[in-house]
């Protein structure tokens, strides 16, 4: 779990108010001073570890004990006290190449084929706090039975660090939301996604959008399992926004620049951003709205639309 | 700001892989960033002693390689390393979007006893 710039861990994520499942929750560690809830069953003091799931313990207490048998939650360790041996190792070099979020990037691609097999198209949507994520999910929910003659809907999982806010605003509008509460980590992870995920019937949807936590840094480094990863601007943030936050504008398949109803207010120069834009991420259409005026939505609707419907021939025809 | 998570991720992993061999004490962990991967070296580094301490890898040594990004134009059929963010090939200026190298986020080894 990330802990922003700290190193104490402050808070703990939750779903729709429920504490993240820590027997789902990927390999993590515990700090020597931070309680934990895992029971001992035995009384004698030693370093182990338990390999099952890859959860290790650094107690403060000695390392100096023989060979014994511990039993937790039905697995039985045989652990060898190597101290006894009393031979000297010389250092030697593992090498491991392997990438530090392998765990998250297995854990997104089992959500993307979980996803396929319910026929779904998965957007994470990431930007700055305030660029107008949320409301331009609310008109999204409320906007997109209108589009063509499908039957399911859309469902929403909103990442944020505190309050369900956001959550209470899009119910207003659907009934497919699911609050991620992260604590303190500045971005969503695949694990959280798919526990957020079995909140919601799939099945009665067709379009699942994961409002990512606001930040133009971290969320851009974890793959959700989603199909597109929207990359949404608002006219007040400046137009080197792309130029300063490359990495996440890099990874872009669309980006959105909304508030362009307050454009001329705020002096927001239309030709360098898009300029900007196109130098940074040549790969990515760009969507110019008003989730508040609804300008320019019909373009962006349109754009999911193919893409929707894209994947669903592209499920078919697999 | 997630590098203490990443460090934590990391330094989990290389304690694993050395009590798999049968290690006591890490001396030096590597690790690979790239740089696209949106990861600040220094703050994994300020991170390091932190998510360290009470751990075998307490007192090792981190190295980092950084791993600069390199694109392929499809015009030139050849790679070439970006001057900044805007990976325009040097031969046709010709924007690219293949990024083949830089978004590495790797721990390459470790050195145990």
């Amino acid at each position: 779990m990330c802990q922003t710039c700290g190193c104490v861990v402050t808070g703990e994520v939750t779903i729709d108010g429920a504490v993240l499942d820590a027997e789902m929750a990927h390999s993590h560690f515990h700090h020597p001073n931070q309680a934990h809830t895992y029971t001992h069953n035995h009384q004698h003091s030693h370093y182990h570890h338990h390999l099952h799931h890859n959860h290790l313990h650094h107690p403060d207490h000695a390392y100096a004990h023989t060979e014994h048998v511990h039993d937790t939650r039905g697995v039985t360790a045989t652990i060898s006290d190597r101290s006894d041996t009393g031979t000297t190792i010389q250092p030697r070099t593992l090498t491991i190449a392997q990438g530090i979020l392998n765990k998250n990037d297995r854990l997104a691609e089992r959500n993307r084929g979980y996803f396929q097999a319910k026929g779904l198209l998965v957007l994470n949507v990431v930007s700055s706090p305030g660029s107008g994520k949320t409301a331009l999910l609310e008109r999204l929910l409320q906007d997109w039975p209108q589009q063509g003659e499908q039957q399911r809907g859309v469902g929403v999982i909103v990442g944020d660090l505190e309050t369900d806010n956001d959550a209470q605003r899009l119910r207003t509008a659907g009934d497919a939301i699911v609050q991620i509460t992260t604590g303190t980590a500045c971005h969503l992870e695949a694990e959280m996604i798919a526990q957020a995920a079995q909140k919601l019937d799939l099945d009665q949807l067709e379009l699942l959008v994961i409002e990512n936590v606001g930040n133009l840094v971290c969320p851009a480094a974890y793959d959700l399992g989603e199909d597109l990863r929207i990359v949404l601007l608002s006219v007040t943030e400046g137009e080197d926004k792309p130029l300063k936050y490359a990495p996440m504008f890099k990874t872009a398949d669309a980006i959105v620049i909304n508030k362009i109803d307050i454009a001329v207010a705020v002096g927001f120069d239309r030709d360098r951003a898009i300029a900007n834009l196109h130098k940074v991420a040549p790969q990515a259409p760009i969507f110019e709205v008003s989730a508040r005026t609804g300008t320019g939505l019909e373009a962006w609707y349109a754009y999911l639309q193919g893409q929707r419907e894209r994947k669903a021939t592209t499920i078919m025809g697999s | 700001m997630h590098e203490v998570s990443l460090m934590e991720q990391t330094v989990d992993m290389a304690v694993a892989c050395a009590i798999a061999q049968g290690a006591e004490k890490i001396h030096a962990i590597k690790l690979r960033i790239g740089d696209l991967s949106g990861v600040i070296p220094e703050a994994m580094q300020f991170a390091f002693s932190v998510v360290t301490a009470g751990t075998i890898a307490e007192g090792a040594t981190l190295a980092i390689e950084s791993v600069p990004a390199r694109c392929y134009c499809p015009t030139c059929q050849q790679e070439f390393e970006p001057q900044d963010v805007i990976y325009a090939c040097p031969h046709c200026n010709q924007l690219s979007t293949e990024i083949r190298q830089g978004k590495e986020l790797e721990l390459a080894a470790v050195e145990v006893s």
